[in-house]
Order: C-alpha cells, then sequence, then structure tokens
C-alpha cells in the first residue's frame, strides 16, 4: 500500500512524498533559505508591479496579451510542470529504490510530443483565452462550455488542495516554520501575483523559477560527476557498493546483500501488475494533454508556429531535468546515505523526500542548501499561480462573461469578475489547505490526472478531429468520462480500502484511466451517433470550416484585444 | 460574405491544402504511434521481463535499462523536434503560398 501512495503522489507536482514517507518533521529556521525565497519574491513582485501596469484588457490578464515567445512558453511551460515532486519525490525514489524513478520520470514525459502531434496548432488557431473556446467552438455554447468550466473548476480544486498540503508540508520540513504559516503565505503570494499581473506576471514567475531549478539541478549533477570523472558507470558502481554494505550492516547474507545492491540498477517493485502499470500509464499520458492550466499556456503565443516551438522547448527542458534527477537522485546514496550527520535512526533526516536537500547540503553547503530549499518552494508558488489563472478564467471567461452575459460583458467587467473569482478561490485554498492538512491528499491528485484524461483529453479530441461530434455528444460524454473516472476513484483501494475502511476494493486497479479514457470516448461517439437532433445537423455542418480554422489559422484570435 | 469566409472556402477548394493537411496529419499520428508504442512497449517490458532491462552491460553495472530509460527520454525529443522542424519549416512555407492565394 506504501508504494501505492508513493505512486499516486510522486504525478503530482507537489512534495507529496512528505506525506506519503512518514510525516515532515519540522526542522530548525533555516534563515538562508527563507532570505532567499524572500529575494525570489522580491524580485517577482516586482515583475507584478510592471506586469499590472500594462495589464488593461481581459486578454492581457488571460494571456499576457499573446506576446510570449515559444521560447519562453516553453520554459514557463517547463516550469508548470517541473514541480517540487519531480525534483523532490523523484529524486527520492531513486535514492531509495534506484532505477524505478527513471520510469516515473519518462511516463511524465511522453505526454507532451502527444501534445504537440495531435493538439498544439489546432488548440492555438481556435482558441482565445480558456481551452473551452477550443472545445466548444463548432457547438451550442452553453452546454459545452459549462461541462468544460465544471471540469477545469473540478481538477484545478483537486490540485490546488493537493498544492495546499504540500506547501505547508514542505515549508515546514525546509525552513522550519509551522504549517498554516505557509499556506498562508502561499495563499496570499499566489493571490497577489494573479490579483495585479495575471498571465504576464504568472509567465514570469513560472520561467524564473524555471531558470533556477534547472540551474540548481545543473550544478548538483555536475558536482556529482565531477567526483567520479564524470563517468555514470563509476558513479553507477560506488552506488551499488554502497547498497550493498547498507544491506551487510542490517544484516543480509553477502549473497543477499550483492542482490540488494545490484537491484537499484534495474526496475524494482514500482510496476507488479501490468494492467494497472499501463493505466497509470495513460492518466500520466493523456491527463498532461487534459489539464486546464497547461492548456492555457497555449493561448499567450501569437500563433501556432510558436506553440509547436513551445512544446518542443518544454520537452528538452523537461527531460533534460529528468536525465539530472536520475544523477542526483544516485549522487545521494553516494553522498548522503554514507554520512551519518543526514541520518537519524538509520533514516533520513527530516524524511524520504529530503535526499535532494542534503545532497544539496553535502556539495555546496549551507549557501547551496538555502537556494535550493527557496527553488523548492518557489515552484509550488508557481503551479499554485498557474492553477488559480486558470479556474478564475473558466469563471470569468467561460461562465460569466460567455453564458450568462452572452459575450456582453465588457473585458472590465469580465477582469473585475476573475478578481473576484482569485480573490475567493485563494481564500478557499488557504481554508481548504489547513483543513486537509492530516489528510493524505495523493488520490486528489491522481484524480485530478484521470479526470483530465477521461474528461478534458476525448471532447478536445473528437471535437477537433472527428466531423461527426455534436454538442450532446461532447457535453454529455465528456460528463461520462468524469463520472467514470470519480467512481471508479471511489471504488479504488486508494479510497474504498484506505480511507473507508473496506476489505477489498470492486476496482482493484491503481488508476481508473484504463477503463475511464475509453469510456469517455465510447461515451461521445455513441451519444453523437444517436444524436438526431436539429442541433447536431449545425454541429456536423460547421466541422468542414472549423478543420480548415484549425489547419490553417484563418481568422484565429490574434490573443489580443484590438 | 466575409473575407474570412471567402478564403476558407478557396481554401477548402485547393488541392495543395488537402494534400498539405492529410501529409501533417499523417505525420502527426505515425510520430503519436511511435511514441505511445515506445512507452508501452517500455512498460510491458517492465511488467513481463524484469531482468532483462536489471542485465548488466558488458562487464560494469550500468544495466541495458539504463540507456533503454535515457533513449525513451531522447526519442521523445527527437520526435517533437523532427515534428516542429517539418511543420515550422516546410509545411508552414506550403501553408502561407496557399493562403496568400486564397486572399488575393
Amino acid at each position: 500500500m506504501r508504494r501505492l501512495v508513493v505512486a499516486l503522489a510522486l504525478i503530482a507536482p507537489v512534495p507529496l512524498l512528505a506525506h506519503a514517507i512518514g510525516p515532515a518533521t519540522r526542522q530548525p529556521v533555516n534563515w538562508t533559505a527563507i532570505g532567499l525565497f524572500a529575494l525570489f519574491v522580491a524580485l517577482t513582485l516586482w515583475i507584478t508591479k510592471v506586469a499590472a501596469s500594462r495589464t488593461r484588457t481581459a486578454a492581457d490578464f488571460y494571456t499576457a496579451g499573446g506576446g510570449i515567445t515559444g521560447f519562453q512558453n516553453g520554459l514557463a511551460m517547463a516550469g508548470d510542470y517541473m514541480s517540487a515532486a519531480s525534483f523532490l519525490g523523484i529524486s527520492a525514489q531513486i535514492f531509495s529504490d534506484g532505477y524505478d524513478g527513471l520510469i516515473y520520470s519518462t511516463g511524465f514525459l511522453v505526454g507532451w510530443p502527444l501534445m504537440l502531434f495531435l493538439m498544439a496548432e489546432r488548440l492555438r488557431n481556435l482558441g482565445r483565452f480558456t481551452f473551452a473556446d477550443v472545445a466548444s467552438y463548432r457547438f451550442a455554447q452553453p452546454p459545452v462550455r459549462s461541462f468544460a468550466a465544471v471540469s477545469t473548476l473540478l481538477v484545478v480544486s483537486f490540485y490546488l488542495i493537493a498544492q495546499m498540503v504540500g506547501a505547508g508540508q514542505l515549508i515546514k520540513l525546509l525552513f522550519g516554520l509551522p504549517y498554516a504559516y505557509a499556506v498562508v503565505i502561499v495563499g496570499a503570494l499566489m493571490m497577489l501575483y494573479v490579483l495585479f499581473g495575471g498571465m504576464r506576471a504568472t509567465t514570469w514567475v513560472q520561467i524564473i523559477k524555471a531558470v533556477m531549478l534547472l540551474a540548481g539541478a545543473t550544478f548538483m549533477a555536475v558536482m556529482v560527476l565531477a567526483k567520479f570523472g564524470f563517468s555514470l558507470e563509476a558513479l553507477f558502481a560506488r552506488a551499488v557498493a554502497v547498497k550493498t554494505d547498507l544491506a551487510l550492516a542490517t544484516g543480509s547474507t553477502p549473497g543477499e546483500a550483492a542482490t540488494k545492491g545490484r537491484s537499484i540498477m534495474g526496475p524494482g517493485n514500482f510496476i507488479k501488475d501490468p494492467v494497472s502499470a499501463i493505466s497509470f500509464g495513460l492518466a500520466l499520458m493523456l491527463g498532461t494533454a487534459g489539464l486546464p492550466h497547461i492548456l492555457m499556456r497555449f493561448f499567450t503565443v501569437p500563433d501556432a508556429r510558436q506553440a509547436r516551438k513551445s512544446v518542443l522547448w518544454a520537452t528538452t527542458w523537461i527531460g533534460y531535468f529528468y536525465v539530472l534527477t536520475f544523477v542526483i537522485g544516485f549522487g545521494a546514496i553516494v553522498l548522503v546515505a554514507t554520512d551519518p550527520s543526514y541520518l537519524e535512526d538509520g533514516a533520513l533526516r527530516g524524511g524520504g523526500n529530503m535526499a535532494a536537500i542534503h545532497l544539496a547540503h553535502a556539495i555546496g553547503g549551507n549557501a547551496f542548501l538555502g537556494f535550493i530549499s527557496a527553488v523548492a518552494f518557489a515552484t509550488i508558488l508557481a503551479v499554485v499561480a498557474g492553477l488559480t489563472l486558470s479556474a478564475a478564467s473558466a469563471v470569468s471567461h467561460d461562465l460569466y462573461a460567455t453564458l450568462i452575459r452572452k459575450g456582453q460583458a465588457t473585458s472590465a467587467e469580465e477582469l473585475r469578475v476573475s478578481r473576484l473569482t482569485t480573490l475567493a478561490l485563494g481564500a478557499l485554498a488557504v481554508l481548504l489547505g489547513i483543513l486537509f492538512e492530516t489528510q493524505n491528499v495523493a488520490f486528489m491528485v491522481s484524480l485530478a490526472f484521470a479526470l483530465a484524461a477521461s474528461g478534458n483529453f476525448p471532447v478536445l479530441v473528437l471535437s477537433l478531429l472527428w466531423g461527426g461530434c455534436t454538442t450532446r455528444g461532447a457535453a454529455w460524454g465528456g460528463s461520462i468520462g468524469l463520472l467514470t473516472a470519480f467512481g471508479l476513484t471511489i471504488l479504488s483501494p486508494a479510497i474504498w480500502v484506505t480511507i473507508l475502511g473496506h476489505a477489498a476494493a470492486p476496482f482493484p486497479y491503481t488508476s481508473p484511466a484504463i477503463v475511464s479514457v475509453p469510456a469517455g470516448f465510447l461515451a461521445i461517439w455513441l451519444i453523437s451517433l444517436l444524436d438526431t437532433s436539429p442541433r447536431a445537423a449545425i454541429d456536423k455542418a460547421g466541422y468542414p470550416d472549423q478543420r480548415v480554422r484549425s489547419e490553417t489559422g484563418i481568422g484565429a484570435f490574434s490573443a489580443s484585444d484590438h | 460574405m466575409g473575407s474570412d469566409e471567402q478564403a476558407i472556402a478557396r481554401v477548402r477548394s485547393d488541392p495543395r491544402y488537402a494534400a498539405l493537411v492529410r501529409r501533417r496529419s499523417r505525420l502527426g499520428w505515425a510520430l503519436a504511434a511511435l511514441m505511445v508504442a515506445a512507452f508501452l512497449g517500455y512498460i510491458l517490458l517492465i511488467a513481463f521481463d524484469k531482468a532483462l532491462l536489471a542485465a548488466p552491460i558488458g562487464a560494469g553495472v550500468t544495466s541495458v535499462g539504463i540507456p533503454v530509460g535515457f533513449g525513451l527520454i531522447l526519442l521523445a525529443v527527437a520526435l517533437t523536434g523532427l515534428y516542429v522542424a517539418r511543420a515550422n519549416g516546410r509545411y508552414d512555407a506550403e501553408l502561407a503560398a496557399i493562403l496568400a492565394d486564397a486572399r488575393a
């Protein structure tokens, strides 16, 4: 069971591992880290001030006026995606089990190429502010937009709660501050960025954070490799020797110890049954292409060309980052596991998540430890700001401006609603973050990914690529995908057994995706096929025109108000 | 009829457009299939033959799984790069020509 929770925790861009591997013990107050973090906050708040002076229209607020380049957007996407969980969680996983961490990394990465091949340019050509613009392009607006807005709010809420709890755990771990302080600080800063700076400030927070994280991780990996003459083989050999010695010290026979040492070089316990593994892989792969805050980033670039470049840069940076993480994890085996000053009763001081943090200290002393801690915390801020912005857009653009005001709302009115939503969301996030402190939130994150993969992804793909898709099919079929994912998650071991205390789970697999993704696609297809309403005829007749627009960008919103 | 509608009608009847979209989507689907197949193949290999990936390469400790895993990451970046090079290069140039004619 522990492994399941770890597996779920890892798909979250939050340091849920702190939660999964024992409680996060509060550390002594880390003033260097707090100082560096304050510096990061000061810099980003200054950017927010500059951005605020240039945020006048709704387009500025949602999409930074569409003026972000492909390279910048790629970094910001990477910043949104390379999380504290990837960094702390995967390096901790490698620290304890070796090779298995690489399996997670690849799962995280492969959704990006798919998003490029099937969706990126079409999204950019049809969308303006939110992915609902694309999903509802040729359909009746109320049903499809309501579906998209509700699904955005669901996915974002589950994610956001997990982020807030993760932030609290992490700050306790890294800064030595009490949990509630952390949650309030994160909530307040996130509101400041989004309220005043909108997408422009949020983008720059993500870019700066991505650069800091990549620079910090590169430094760590290079320092580790330098100790082994830049030979991976030498690093791996030493790590195997260390693991063998540790096994000997805990009473294994020499034969067992050698096997344990060797085990870090191959796949271990992560994948036991292939069905769970594939289901989990599907959720990772397709969920990425259905996350509202990631999709929203496609509307910040001027055209399809830059949208494609964004994905190439994002994939490159994220792939590079995962290779670094692998080296860092092995570096921690060699440098941290052998140093008693990082250990406490035979385990890592501060919990399993601390492998990379201790390694930072081992190679760069207190100053670098502070830097890496500040980066880890900045990471959460960036992700939380992006999430809030996408939820605020769903409310103000999809629900308020398009549905309630039927497109008659002025830019200023729409802006006011998004800011009110941001305030409400910020308050709610802090409240829920404090309420859920002791809850295991891993299932919420797995749910967010599964919902995105089973609802948003099928609706986007079929509305973009299948002329037979109708309003009814998209709205109802998408909802069925969402509900199936939701229901099966409740019936899965993570909730049915662990939380509700039943003996056996009706749905035995880790992730619902293997059933709920096909269910979503099938429902949309079947309902569209059976749909003989007058609206269905309009929907189908609109496809050829939509197809040309999506392929050529004719009439594409330039993502700015004129 | 607005200028966009006219342009769309012209683009739709342009055989070069149909050919371009066909080639671009064929490339996209082929690369997507390759990526999914590689990833699922990797997962299935792990599920059914862990020993193969854990086997050392030559006399060292580095296992077969290391180049396979890193290779998958490289493959993701390479396929992405291939698509962007083709789409932003040749296809965009062809599209620009079609659009220029449609708007002329």
